[in-house]
């Protein structure tokens, strides 16, 4: 494969210099893809993309005739992170997810950092995700936060910025796991002459961590389960994947019941007490006692049990309030708050659009910025200026008006981008990175994390939903020590 | 000795069971389709309106004659195998097995939904029927599939209470197809005066035992196609894997393994039903069977699997006296409509 027609047109390339040369951490990389035929890296990518779809490693496709799964694309040519950023990042991650969880800690009981004047109370009680029945809740380890996917993104500067941090129900680890496997599968000769840090010891992680959390009521060996919203959810691969690598039940909501402020579930002998519920449906539809009544997903009397004691909650009801794209604008503040010391990663610069200020800014340079509904994800709700029609930002510009609290923009980030393999040659794509951080005893990162790459020339949206793809991402080792941590 | 107590949930059972039911029948009718189609071959023009037992077998007479018409080789082929509105045709069970083992990959081995999962897309990527120098590939392809799916099971799958069930859906299953195509064909081909000692007797008789791929193991057991030997070889004969008796004993294993270790009396409906037909099987005699009515004979061993079915679905996966709430399909379409991602 020919790589000297590679242009990196002016953005930041995560495997190439501005002078468009390798990267020393990507230099053995491009060195193997060098020496492959055209042929033979188009095989792989055909035979990786054939494997997907036996091994049903598949997503539901929404708005589409029903039962639609399709694979989650996935390109050959990794992400590669040397060893010394990737401990920065994981620095950092470290210091934003621990203060994260003393915010929402706080929030359900002191609320000191709102009488300190930190962050206004209106926003905080503005906030969508914000869960009044979780006031004075107290979950085991004060955790709130067990499985966090945060969104980094690295700019035209350089720098790597955090986009959202993603406390409620994140996605997408099963594709980390998968897309190594598949990489070891074929593409073999890439991993030649690098030491890669693993990621197999993550289902293990996750359960230990799931299990530290037991009520102590629970047994030794503590039953753990999966609770899915169903076969029809578009993460259930996802869900389906983790349970059998934890070798642990997965559950609908059908399949549990509450009696006594103790969760059960109906097995083939009868009632069987669960103690830890890792659940991978949304606070709304958990139990229709407390949230959403209409909810047929969720356990009637759920909510009551954790309060109770009984049975710990993964992640936390309630958590969702620091997911607000409003208070992701405090974050900096609260760690200085909580950790006594200036931010690791940076936040992207956002305008809050219920200032006055930032409001008209907003409003007269939609053409630039990049909007967003302060409660979506997915890539839902969103306006990027620079790639929007004239009615489009007359649309956004309404809704901003009629309610302000619920906008913000951010400038339109030059995300990085990785050599893409595109109808058999290497282009360069955008992308972003969703590592993946475990919170029980301890804060544990995972190395690495979920590379999305925008397929389309030229598309910042890296979603699965519009047109995303996913690479592998390697954590090189420590080249000093050549070991893990 | 250890061993695997954990928990099973009682929908896993169930889709676990179906899954294996839907497997077991699709083979079935890939075989039925790939004997008949070689019977063909062997019989002249006016004799050849072999197609109609067929759709008789698969219980769909009614669905077939409104929809269809007259049987013809095109037509029944397409409504066994092809058609997605028939729930029993191939297609339908490989996607009815596809989505109950979607249901419990956690519980499965991986190599198992590999399996089925191919199986599936491999139909999906071939809706209509082939080349007629295809058929016979194609079908007895089908049939070497799920024959993999059983060997895959039976070698990666902890024989855990999980796979009993799977092993009970199967054996259910085969022991009532081997009893719906004894029914129908037996009394086709009992002897007329016309047809005994001709070359089409026996083909008729090879071709029943070849339903169920019984030829050879018959020949060397009986030898000489008597309609009493295969009458005998297909109900009553301990060993081979799909007389009914040898499938209703290793449903009984399986559901003695389900239930538990063994008391003094059986503890549950289900098994108080089984034992009985067990039992009785084991000294039946095939010419009073013969005498007393064939067809009267498997309908009373249907109804009786039947019971033994419901009661053990009601012991282990509805158990009613435990649901506190009414279920239904409508979650299945909240799910759909609300949840947007996770």
């Amino acid at each position: 494969m020919r790589l000297d027609a590679y242009q990196t047109d002016g953005f930041y390339d995560e495997l190439f210099d501005e002078s468009g040369v390798p990267r020393p951490q990507a230099q053995l990389l491009l060195e193997t893809l060098q020496s492959l035929e055209d042929g033979q890296i188009l095989r792989c990518q055909q035979a990786a993309e054939r494997l997907l779809l036996e091994m049903g490693v598949t997503f539901n496709v929404y708005g589409d005739s029903a039962g639609t799964e399709r694979i989650f694309p996935f390109d050959l040519i990794p992400r590669i992170v040397p060893s010394a950023e990737w401990d920065w990042i994981e620095r950092g991650l470290r210091q934003r997810i621990h203060a994260l969880n003393e915010f929402i800690d706080d929030i359900y009981h002191d609320q000191k950092i709102l009488r300190d004047g930190i962050i206004p109370r209106e926003v905080v009680n503005s906030a969508v995700f914000y869960r009044p029945q979780c006031i004075g809740i107290n979950p085991p380890r004060r955790v709130w936060c067990h499985i966090t996917g945060t969104d980094l993104v690295r700019h035209g500067d350089g720098q790597i910025y955090v986009l959202e941090d993603n406390l409620r129900v994140p996605s997408g680890v099963s594709y980390v796991l998968e897309n190594r496997d598949l990489m070891k599968r074929t593409f073999p000769q890439v991993f030649h002459g690098l030491s890669v840090r693993p990621v197999d010891d993550y289902p293990g992680n996750l359960l230990a961590m799931l299990e530290s959390i037991a009520p102590e009521s629970a047994s030794d060996r503590p039953v753990v389960v999966v609770l899915t919203a169903g076969m029809y959810n578009s993460a259930y691969y996802e869900h389906s994947f983790l349970a059998q690598r934890m070798g642990i039940p997965l559950v609908e909501g059908r399949d549990l019941v509450v009696e006594d402020d103790t969760v059960f579930m109906r097995t083939t002998r009868g009632l069987r007490r669960v103690d830890v519920i890792y659940r991978r449906i949304d606070d709304d539809f958990l139990d229709p006692n407390e949230f959403r009544t209409d909810s047929l997903l969720g356990v009637a009397g759920l909510v009551q049990a954790y309060r109770a004691g009984k049975v710990a909650l993964a992640n936390a009801p309630g958590n969702g309030v620091a997911d607000d794209k409003v208070i992701y604008a405090y974050v900096p503040d609260m760690i200085r708050y909580y950790e006594g010391g200036d931010p690791i990663l940076q936040n992207v610069p956002t305008y809050l659009c219920w200032r006055d200020t930032d409001r008209q800014h907003v409003l007269g340079n939609l053409d630039k910025l990049v909007v967003k509904a302060a409660n979506e994800a997915g890539g839902y709700g969103m306006l990027v200026g620079p790639h929007s029609t004239a009615k489009q930002r007359e649309d956004f510009g309404d809704r901003i008006r009629a309610n302000p609290r619920n906008y913000i923009a951010q400038p339109t980030l030059a995300l990085s981008r990785v050599p893409t393999l595109i109808d058999g040659h290497m282009e360069g794509r955008h992308v972003d990175l969703r590592p993946y951080i475990l919170y029980g005893e301890d804060i544990r990162v995972l190395p690495g994390g979920l590379t999305r790459v925008a397929l389309r020339k030229g598309s910042l949206v890296v979603n699965s939903s519009q047109g995303g793809g996913s690479k592998d991402t390697w954590v090189l080792a420590d080249p000093a020590t050549g070991t893990h941590q | 000795m250890k061993h695997d107590n954990r928990p099973l949930l009682s929908r896993v059972a169930d889709s676990i069971y179906w899954m294996a039911r839907y497997i077991e029948r699709a083979e079935n009718v890939a075989r039925y389709i790939g004997v008949t189609l070689q019977l063909q071959l062997d019989l002249p023009l006016a004799r050849a309106h072999q197609w109609q037992p067929l759709v008789d077998t698969s219980g769909d007479t009614e669905d077939f004659a409104e929809r269809y018409g007259d049987p013809t080789q095109a037509s029944v082929i397409e409504f066994l195998a092809y058609d997605s509105h028939n729930p029993n045709s191939i297609v339908s069970c490989l996607r009815s097995a596809r989505e109950n083992a979607r249901s419990v990959r956690e519980t499965i081995s991986f190599e198992m939904w590999a399996q089925i999962n191919s199986m599936y897309l491999n139909m999906q990527a071939h809706q209509s029927m082939p080349e007629p120098g295809r058929l016979l590939d194609t079908f007895r392809d089908m049939r070497l599939g799920c024959h993999s799916f059983q060997g895959i099971t039976d070698a990666t799958m902890t024989h855990n209470e999980a796979y009993h069930f799977l092993r009970l859906g199967r054996m259910l299953e085969r022991a009532d197809k081997t009893s719906r195509i004894l029914d129908v064909k037996y009394f086709m081909l009992l002897p007329s005066a016309r047809d005994v000692g001709t070359p089409y007797d026996d083909i008729h008789w090879a071709a029943v035992l070849k339903s169920v791929s019984g030829f050879q193991m018959y020949r060397q057991k009986y030898g000489r196609l008597t309609p009493r030997g295969v009458v005998d070889f297909l109900v009553l004969d301990t060993e081979f894997p799909r007389s009914m008796f040898h499938c209703i004993r290793e449903s009984s294993a399986s559901l003695r393994a389900i239930t538990g270790p063994p008391g003094d009396a059986p503890r549950f409906r289900s098994e108080q039903l089984l034992t009985p037909i067990c039992t009785q099987l084991e000294d039946a005699d095939v010419d009073l069977i013969i005498g007393s009515g064939l067809h009267e004979y498997l309908d009373k061993l249907q109804l009786a699997l039947n019971d033994v079915d419901i009661s053990f679905r009601e012991e282990f996966v509805t158990q009613s006296h435990l649901q506190t709430q009414s279920q239904s399909q409508s979650q299945f379409f909240v799910a759909t409509s609300t949840l947007r991602k996770s």
